[in-house]
């Protein structure tokens, strides 16, 4: 991606931790105002403010959090929730399993490193190749983290006063991030029938499947993609013969 | 409390054993070049998939809402603009102001 280049430095430079802050800055603000419609929305599963703090400090995935407390907030038990929660997550098999090669040290260190893992900051941290800048990956991570916790911290204090996160459209910004993330990866040149596959998939398993299995789904599409350009790769090679 | 604890408790520890399996289970080994290739692709699917399943189903319905409007005026001025943030403003700000009408 575009971010992987500092202004300051010159341009064949390796990123910094600090490049990688800078590249998350954007999603940090996005993720501050999620993080608020959690922390005002935690109270609705009963969690105290500082249960829902707590919440974002040491669970640190969005996507989790909102679904453990929304089937919980229902009526739920904790073990739905968690079970939720766990498959809203099951996309970071696949991302960690692709980071996974970049990561050194020992399957400790590595397990530790992978806790880095945010969809943004992964997204950022792809050098495109199939590589990851771990750089990139901690600098972005960290400043989306500190965001993420101190906008659940203005959310559950202050969520008398931010009123209802859907009448403020808060439920829009989540959604609207990840286009934003795809909107970058498609001015990379990546392939957007991979997207359109992807999205097709999650659609059809939504209403069969329970929340988180229709993303987790879509990684087949990424399979799909790679078995045509295989074949797009054979049928060329075969031509130039 | 205890509903919290083991809430919050389990929530925590299953997302780092999540996060962390897949970093243990492929590391510190070289890959073959498929599955660099296939990595690439994972991203495109994974975000789109994501952004549909928020902001055109609620629960394990399919629903086209003000959100889904917000989102898409978001996706265009993100294709336009590149800012992020500009993306997540407008599509709060579309989503808010067709929720009042």
């Amino acid at each position: 991606m575009a971010v992987t280049e500092s202004p300051t430095a010159p341009p064949d430079a390796p990123p910094t931790f600090w490049d990688g802050v800078r590249a998350g800055v954007p999603f940090a603000i996005a993720g501050g105002l999620l993080a608020m419609s959690f922390g005002v929305l935690a109270d609705t599963a009963g969690l105290s403010p500082l249960a829902a703090i707590v919440m974002s400090a040491i669970v640190y995935a969005g996507s989790a959090q909102f679904a453990a407390i929304a089937i919980v907030a229902g009526g739920g038990g904790v073990g739905a929730a968690l079970a939720a929660a766990a498959l809203m997550n099951s996309r970071f098999l696949a991302m960690g399993a692709a980071l996974g090669p970049s990561l050194p040290g020992n399957a400790a260190s590595r397990a530790a490193q992978g806790q880095t893992v945010v969809d943004a900051s992964w997204v950022l941290a792809s050098r495109g190749d199939g590589t990851f800048d771990r750089n990139l990956l901690f600098g972005s991570s960290a400043i989306q983290y500190v965001t993420w916790v101190s906008g659940t911290v203005i959310g559950a204090l202050g969520g008398g006063v931010l009123g209802d996160p859907e009448q403020l459209g808060l439920d829009a910004i989540y959604p609207a991030f990840f286009l934003a993330l795809l909107v970058s990866e498609a001015r990379g040149g990546r392939p957007l029938g991979v997207a359109a596959l992807g999205a097709a998939i999650a659609l059809a398993l939504v209403p069969v499947a329970p929340a988180g299995v229709p993303v987790l789904g879509a990684s087949l599409a990424a399979l799909v993609g790679l078995t045509r350009s295989a074949r797009a790769d054979a049928r060329r090679k075969a031509e130039e013969r | 409390m205890s509903t919290s604890v083991a809430l919050i408790g389990g929530c925590a520890l299953l997302t780092a054993a999540i996060k962390g399996v897949g970093p243990v289970a492929l590391g510190g080994r070289e890959l073959p070049d498929w599955f660099s290739s296939l990595v690439v692709l994972l991203a495109p699917a994974l975000l789109a998939a994501l952004v549909v399943t928020q902001a055109l189903a609620d629960g394990d319905r399919l629903a086209v809402g003000p959100d889904t409007a917000g989102v898409a005026a978001g996706g265009v001025v993100a294709f336009k603009t590149g800012s992020i943030i500009a993306c997540v403003v407008v599509a709060a700000a579309l989503t808010t102001g067709l929720r009042a009408l």
